[in-house]
């Protein structure tokens, strides 16, 4: 367990946990980040709000970037198994109405029956695939 | 001002993802893969972002409004069927292949990496394939459901 960072770790939860619950006191939008981005994209009703949010995603790091000056983290290879990934998620979060901040956070953090069954299931997918493959 | 409120939300997040590092999808097959050397950190990122809004969720629902709409926009649905169940799995195996869920590899962009854009890509091409096929018999409109 020489990888554990608790401290980043609760910091960085708790900035997640602020900023979803602004959304919900100020807008009274679930902070889904898979619904919120897609609707972004296909859905025109509602979307100013939603490019608004997605921009704010985008600029986060870079800020962190400069508060924190060696931060740095790694990306994936571009190939197969990244762009099986990724239609996986797309897939996945459209089909199942969300993703680990919509059911994860706001979900279960408002004690949703769905939503607490979602995380198990993809948190089970997730630990059998990366525990296998 | 919701652009503004908006934007916050999605900086407060994205910060909280690079700070703990899911922005790193090594970090969280760390957590992911229980074969190796086990990073619990993700757990905690999880425990933390749950404390907060589990607390403030019900604070902020004794309000009968929210502060700048006209009122809570919460999922109507509730029913554990087929798509959620099906949605989650399929969800999770490609989290766990690379370990990218939606937040992390768009706040990941900014880097400019190919294999973050692929994905991120690919991701919304997932998006709209299941668009327009949904799982379940009527498309829901996806502003009532959960990631609303």
């Amino acid at each position: 367990m020489e990888n554990f960072t608790p401290l980043s770790a609760l910091i960085g939860g708790t900035f997640i946990g602020l900023g979803a619950l602004l959304l919900m006191a100020a807008l009274g939008r679930i902070a889904g980040i898979s619904g919120i981005a897609s609707q972004a994209i296909f859905q025109k009703q509602d979307r100013s709000w939603r490019l608004a949010f997605v921009a704010g995603l985008l600029l986060g790091p870079l800020l962190v970037a400069l508060v924190i000056s060696d931060f740095s983290f790694s990306t994936p290879e571009l190939g197969p198994r990244t762009l099986i990934a990724g239609l996986l998620v797309g897939l996945g979060t459209a089909w199942g109405s969300g993703c680990t901040s919509g059911h994860g956070v706001c979900g279960i953090g408002r004690f949703s029956p769905r939503s607490i069954t979602a995380t198990l299931i993809f948190m089970a997918a997730g630990v059998l695939v990366a525990s296998l493959f | 001002m919701q652009i503004i409120i908006a934007f916050i939300a999605g900086l407060l997040m994205s910060i909280g993802i690079a700070v703990s590092m899911m922005i790193d999808p090594a970090k969280v097959l760390g957590f992911l893969n229980l074969s190796g050397n086990w990073d619990p950190s993700l757990a905690l990122v999880m425990a933390a972002a749950l404390a907060v809004y589990s607390v403030g969720f019900r604070l902020v629902r004794g309000r009968s409004a929210p502060l700048m709409a006209e009122k809570f926009q919460l999922p109507s649905a509730s029913k554990i069927d087929k798509p959620i169940l099906i949605g989650a799995a399929v969800f999770g195996l490609g989290w766990g292949l690379v370990g990218y869920c939606p937040g992390p590899a768009i706040s990941a962009l900014s880097a400019g990496n190919t294999g973050t854009i692929g994905f991120v890509i690919a991701m919304i091409a997932g998006w709209y394939i299941a668009r327009k096929l949904p799982l379940a018999k009527v498309a829901p409109k996806k502003s009532t459901d959960c990631y609303s």
